[in-house]
């Protein structure tokens, strides 16, 4: 009887565990076999679960919409800057606030701390004007610069915490031998933060690769604009023009690359995610 | 001597930060402050004239401010429990010991790297009012009796976009959680075993507990997320006023509508009513990673 009570709270258990991972991945299968379904596949009042009869032409339309391709490049473009920008930016600042005799410190921390938490729609106003004003609107440069406001905060807090941790008888070393401090951080130290800049780049590049509000307020056009709202703007004039098929096939295109991502940087992920609890 | 370099040394590397801060947060922030007692369009095609606190006042009256923030805080208040429930549901299995749950936590990171625009399209399909999986589904498996408009009809609206950022954030606040599960040392539930305590009693004096501190940062943090919610509402639902929340409202007003003053003291008040909870959460996170 024992053995029944154990077997049925193990079943229920596993059940549970099914439950959840369904729960997760349900909704981008589901988005990735309705992008390879043909349109009549894809309006069934039976549609199938698996990706029969298969197509390509939701893919082939996407990238033959002229601009995909441009919103596509805008996007790694716009991310990719605004990461290294961060990282650069962030690593000099963090290790000035984690490792230097800094009078100011707390107060520098507790704006960064403030950032990190900071309403974008607070500054929308002022940052349309700004980019108005600097001839920066719609540009790859003005969207970088706005990109910053999120990701140069969260850079550097978390890599604060890195240089913290790092044991102080390497810089000593370094000083004994007569390295300067500049030195000593970008030949001792940097090399040794390595997992916090592939953390904090991943978790930069994410955030930048999906916003959208910045996106869609600060551009106009296809020239700089980048995919999401790009996507949210598909389709046609009425909600029976909607093309579904090609709208899942362009999430599709840019999740991908970002649960390759997840996948194999996963550890570094959730360890950058509990330590800088960056936003979701 | 050292020291009086470093110190030096200090501020050259900290500037190029605090510039890129003071530009990109302190001037429009300062912008919008200013502009919030003026009557000014965006593009200044009339000359801004100075209104004091008109724009203030007149968030008292404006029936679309009041249930733009009814919106967020029903918004805010639904989704923060329920994805708090079903984070701490899902950090307790994954920090159970099974096999394959290093499964479970890839697979619950796939909703948070998903973007927000993406993820609500796929539901807005998933939702689908005829064509759907989850109409198809529940009239097969008799959940409902006929298909459900979600998306069209008002009532639905709401609870629906609650689903999808349910879905979305969900995993954040369980691996959050289970950065919390994961510090408690194994020897209490040890000794509570030997002492008889049953895994209910063990839960509530051991876990819980010992877990409120991740549990408040984790609050908190989805707490200012949800307050300033934007993409997955202005996405599933535009500006409909059943859904439209202060930052979809504050979008529209200054862009759409280009008001800047109106628009200048919405923004003024929705940093308010983050700050309060900001103020909150230094004094809970900001003491420890300060010391």
């Amino acid at each position: 009887m024992r053995r029944f009570w154990r077997f049925l709270n193990r079943f229920f258990f596993y059940l549970l565990v099914v439950f959840v991972v369904v729960y997760s991945v349900f909704p981008f299968y589901w988005a990735v076999i309705s992008s390879f379904k043909p349109s009549n596949a894809l309006f069934s009042p039976d549609p199938s679960f698996l990706p029969v009869p298969f197509t390509l032409e939701h893919y082939e339309n996407v990238f033959l919409r002229a601009n995909f391709g441009r919103n596509l490049l805008n996007s790694l473009l716009v991310a990719g800057g605004a990461t290294l920008l961060s990282l650069v930016l962030g690593v000099l600042a963090a290790y000035a606030l984690g490792r230097l005799p800094f009078p100011p410190k707390n107060a520098v921390l507790y704006i960064v701390l403030a950032m990190t938490m900071f309403p974008q729609i607070a500054v929308l106003g002022g940052l349309f004007m700004l980019l108005r004003q600097t001839g920066l609107f719609n540009t790859h440069l003005g969207l970088i610069l706005t990109y910053l406001l999120f990701t140069l905060p969260f850079t550097v807090w978390v890599l604060v915490g890195y240089f913290k941790g790092l044991p102080r008888e390497l810089e000593e070393a370094a000083y004994v031998d007569g390295a300067t401090p500049l030195q000593t951080l970008l030949k001792v130290m940097l090399p040794l933060t390595g997992p916090g800049l592939v953390t904090t780049g991943l978790l930069a590049f994410i955030a930048a690769w999906n916003e959208y509000l910045f996106a869609l307020t600060f551009t106009v056009g296809d020239s700089v604009k980048t995919v999401p709202p790009a996507i949210a703007s598909f389709g046609g004039a009425t909600p029976f023009e909607i093309p579904w098929g090609s709208i899942m096939a362009a999430s599709v295109v840019v999740t991908v690359p970002l649960v390759v991502l997840v996948l194999v940087f996963q550890q570094r992920i959730v360890a950058g995610l509990t330590a800088g609890a960056v936003k979701g | 001597m050292l020291t009086l370099r470093q110190v030096r040394l200090a501020w050259i590397l900290v500037l190029p930060t605090l510039l890129v801060v003071a530009l990109v947060a302190g001037y429009p922030l300062a912008q919008v402050f200013y502009w919030s007692f003026f009557k000014a369009d965006i593009a200044f095609v009339e000359p801004p004239e100075f209104v004091g606190l008109e724009n203030y006042l007149f968030l008292f009256q404006d029936p679309d401010f009041r249930q733009a923030l009814w919106n967020t805080l029903t918004f805010t208040v639904v989704s923060v429990s329920l994805e708090t429930l079903l984070g701490l549901a899902i950090a307790l299995i994954i920090h159970s010991n099974f096999r394959g749950r290093g499964l479970v936590r890839t697979a619950i990171l796939i909703p948070w790297a998903i973007p927000t625009v993406v993820s609500a399209k796929m539901w807005q399909w998933m939702l689908h009012d005829v064509y759907g999986v989850i109409n198809v589904l529940g009239v097969k498996l008799g959940l409902f009796a006929h298909k459900i408009a979600f998306l069209a009809r008002p009532e639905l609206l709401l609870p629906s976009i609650i689903a999808v950022d349910v879905w979305k954030t969900t995993p954040f606040m369980a691996l959050l959680l289970l950065a919390g599960l994961q510090l408690i040392p194994e020897e209490l539930y040890e000794a509570a075993s030997i002492d008889g305590a049953s895994r209910w009693q063990q839960f509530w004096s051991i876990t819980l507990p010992l877990l409120t501190p991740a549990l408040v940062v984790a609050l908190i943090f989805r707490t200012l997320d949800a307050l300033r919610v934007f993409d997955v509402i202005f996405v599933m639902s535009g500006v409909n006023p059943a859904t439209r929340t202060l930052a979809v409202y504050n979008r529209q007003t200054l862009i759409d509508f280009q008001d800047l003053g109106y628009g200048s003291a919405i923004s003024v008040a929705i940093l308010v009513l983050i700050f309060v909870f900001v103020v909150f959460y230094m004094r809970t996170l900001g003491r420890e990673a300060l010391r």
